[in-house]
């Protein structure tokens, strides 16, 4: 049969085996199972809306179960038994296993650079990008261009930047941007402003950004707001956490600097961006940011926009120049969607797969956990690694899932 | 008044040009990649495709004359254009590749044995000889010239539409689609009946699984892909659309919810009391009130699924495509074009900007309802 048609009357069948299932289902339990008539309607119309709920939600609760939720455990179990020994449990051997593995430990160390860096640019160029936008006749165009790449899948985003990073061998004209630009520094002042002097202000300018990241964290914790109702305990423990992660930033942004400012750069010669360690990394995490920003500039631009306007008047006739009303006024008070934003890409960035698939599937030292994963899984055929290591990813991700519901549950109190 | 506008303006024109320029840079990738498309593979292995957008003037590779000699005035004669296309103009030229700019256009230049060469600034050239030119190897010219953009939709006739190619797209395309369809329909049709009675009926456990469904939306899927595949297996399914359309709905089915359900809550009470009072079920409330007004939600959530499952690479990997590779999605031969075809780029280009223009396209019609979903959908 062929597929489309295949396609179609999988529609017809599954939408109309849905509805169907709803409509009799509840004509069942109406008319069959406690008909609202004879002596006890009463207590049958009762007894129907107390089962009718459960009818609504019985075809979404089974594939939840199925599809998500139980894919946890068996995953816990998988990690926890040896596939050729006949699914016997072992214990923790997997995980010793992995943990002898120095691609893991590639992995996890890449893994960290991503959690930090692709969600603080993102979110940062974000926040600039709905700042500027917001403040002009066109904003609405520039949104939606920058935007746009949300709609680009990782692998068509993949291909756009392999031709940025695109390298000829030297004599050839660069066909990639990247290359390009670079063979244009010849070692002059030029180069020194803006290889060395710029990057440096850069990544000085990220460490600030940590520092402050440090600050915002560890106030609550230094009791100078008080009756900002109780906090818990794992709240002060993930706040620590999150304050180790960005002063480890701070730390390796001193040693990025340091050696951007000593290395001897080979000027004149066509780099193969993707093969030099670290910085491929980097090149990969480019991509990442360039699709995220957008997402972030929406949610900025509509907290920016809630902003009550009295609060930025009484700063502009204290005198508060924009910069000022800026970082004073408007992000202390979107500092909640701030979280969001960082949360929401913080979970992409752990299921980050098709980009390093694409680009260089983790060689050259640029391996992700998902995509460590997926080498476990479907060429080394090993389960139990496998599995072990996608337990890693759900306990990376386990602070954030215990963070939304406990909010949600907030919420709907 | 005027004084502060004055005053301010400097600022505001910092502002415009910064957006320009972040605007520029995060179109410039994705400008490249779709001027690349257009190009033929010699004008993108030779010329970056910045340079393609203006006239450009640059060496061609050597080109070897050839023709059939008449006999003029005594004198053996070859003569024609170097060119096919029009629009080139020569400004040196040479016959060796030593000194490839040796000459100037119309210069009648001696290359021994009484064989006198001329090309003109159009291309046209003229070869003459006392003596016949038999079986000899005729001259290669080589000139530097200067052509105006040019530009072909020869890779996408070739990528779409070149039934001899075994790596073309269009069956691909037909695949993604087949999966993409079914895959954003159904979660819609399950997640709405069960968003309404997370919004509208009060039933003991109803707050847990709010927060249940929350919790499920960041579970990373990477978790249920053995556990799932091994399942399909067990139960007969194996790989392919079935298994892909059921995996797509249960990993839409959390956002589906979470959506939907802050959608319908948010709905005016009376009208369901009112309904309610008036003797209308529930079924009839939902398929009659409830479904139309939240239309806008429902096409937030339609357009997020179609978007993910159009763009996914990881679920169709492992639950439709097999060694067979007669399921193939776009993403998938993408990949592998990157693999065996990693220098082509006329090749990937066109490929992947085929796999991006139909989530373009909706996503420029519909970013209305995108940014309404974005802004409802991450969790606060």
């Amino acid at each position: 049969m062929h597929p489309a048609l295949q396609g179609l009357i999988t529609i017809i069948v599954g939408v109309g085996g849905c509805v169907g299932y709803f409509y009799f289902s509840n004509q069942f339990l109406d008319r069959v199972l406690f008909p609202a008539r004879g002596e006890n309607a009463g207590r049958n119309i009762n007894r129907a809306n107390q089962i009718r709920p459960w009818l609504f939600l019985f075809p979404a609760l089974f594939a939840l179960g199925l599809y998500l939720a139980y894919p946890v455990f068996a995953t816990l179990w998988l990690s926890l038994t040896d596939r050729d020994a006949g699914g016997a449990f072992v214990g923790l051997a997997n995980y010793i296993q992995m943990a002898r593995e120095p691609k893991f430990w590639e992995a996890m160390h890449n893994n960290m650079l991503w959690l930090v860096i692709v969600p603080a640019f993102s979110t940062a160029f974000g926040l600039l990008a709905a700042q500027l936008t917001d403040r002009i006749s066109w904003g609405g165009i520039a949104k939606s261009l920058i935007f746009m790449p949300m709609a680009i899948s990782f692998v068509g985003a993949a291909v756009i930047w392999k031709l940025v990073y695109d390298t000829r061998p030297a004599g050839q004209d660069q066909i990639g941007v990247l290359n390009a630009v670079w063979l244009s520094f010849d070692g002059g002042a030029m180069s020194v402003l803006f290889l060395k002097f710029v990057p440096v202000l850069l990544v000085a300018l990220f460490a600030a950004l940590m520092a402050f990241v440090i600050y915002q964290i560890l106030r609550p914790l230094l009791g100078r707001e008080k009756g900002h109702g109780k906090s818990h305990w794992w709240a002060h423990g993930l706040r620590a956490i999150a304050a180790i992660a960005a002063a480890w930033m701070i730390w390796l942004s001193l040693g990025a600097i340091v050696s951007l400012a000593s290395a001897t750069l080979p000027y004149g010669e066509p780099q193969t961006w993707l093969t030099i360690p670290f910085w491929n990394s980097i090149f990969l995490m480019v991509v990442l940011v360039w699709i995220q920003t957008g997402f972030a500039m929406v949610i900025l631009s509509a907290a920016l926009r809630g902003i009550p306007e009295e609060t930025i008047e009484a700063a502009v006739i204290d005198g508060a120049n924009p910069f000022q009303i800026f970082f004073k006024i408007k992000v202390p008070q979107i500092m909640s969607t701030i979280v969001v934003v960082w949360t929401t890409i913080t979970i992409v960035v752990l299921k980050v797969f098709d980009i390093v698939f694409a680009m260089t599937n983790g060689q050259w030292e640029t391996q992700v956990l998902a995509n460590y994963m997926y080498d476990k899984l479907f060429r080394a055929n090993d389960w139990g690694v496998g599995s072990a290591s996608a337990m890693v990813i759900m306990l990376l991700v386990t602070p954030i899932l215990v963070w939304n519901v406990y909010n949600a549950r907030k919420e709907t109190r | 008044m005027h004084a502060t506008s004055s005053r301010k303006s400097p600022l505001v024109w910092a502002v415009h040009i910064s957006v320009v320029a972040l605007v520029a840079l995060w179109l410039f990738p994705t400008v490249g990649l779709f001027v690349s498309s257009f190009r033929t593979a010699d004008q993108i292995a030779n010329s970056g495709w910045w340079a393609s957008l203006f006239t450009q003037e640059r060496q061609a590779p050597a080109i070897r004359i050839d023709g059939a000699e008449q006999q003029v005035d005594g004198e053996f004669v070859i003569s024609g254009n170097l060119f096919e296309a029009g629009n080139v103009t020569i400004s040196r030229w040479g016959t060796s590749s030593r000194e490839p700019e040796a000459y100037e256009p119309g210069q009648v230049v001696d290359l021994g044995d009484g064989e006198r060469l001329t090309v003109a600034e159009d291309g046209a050239f003229r070869l003459s000889a006392p003596q016949s030119f038999g079986d000899s190897r005729l001259p290669r010219v080589f000139t530097t010239a200067t052509r105006p953009p040019e530009f072909t939709l020869e890779n996408y006739r070739f990528v779409l539409f070149d039934p001899g190619n075994r790596e073309g797209m269009a069956k691909a395309f037909f695949n993604t689609l087949t999966v993409t369809i079914p895959a954003t329909v159904i979660p819609i049709v399950i997640a709405a009946f069960a968003a309404y009675a997370l919004a509208w009926m009060r039933f003991p456990g109803r707050s847990l699984l709010i927060a249940a469904v929350v919790g499920l939306l960041v579970v990373p899927l990477q978790l249920a892909l053995i556990p799932l595949l091994k399942l399909h297996n067990d139960i007969g399914i194996g790989k392919g659309y079935l298994g892909v359309w059921l995996a797509h709905t249960g990993f839409g089915l959390p956002l589906a919810i979470y959506l939907l359900r802050n959608y319908m809550v948010g709905l005016p009470r009376d009208i369901i009391e009112n309904a309610r009072v008036d003797g209308a079920t529930d079924f009839q409330i939902f398929v009659k009130i409830i479904l139309p007004l939240s239309f806008p939600a429902l096409a937030s959530f339609a357009i997020f699924q179609f978007l993910w499952t159009w763009n996914d690479l990881l679920v169709a990997l492992v639950f439709l495509i097999d060694s067979t590779g007669e399921t193939t999605v776009m993403t998938k031969q993408i990949v592998e074009l990157l693999g065996t075809r990693g220098g082509n780029w006329e090749i990937l280009a066109t490929s992947a900007f085929v796999s991006i223009a139909v989530p373009l396209v909706v996503f420029f019609a519909m970013q209305k309802y995108l940014v309404r979903g974005l802004l409802a959908g991450s969790v606060k």
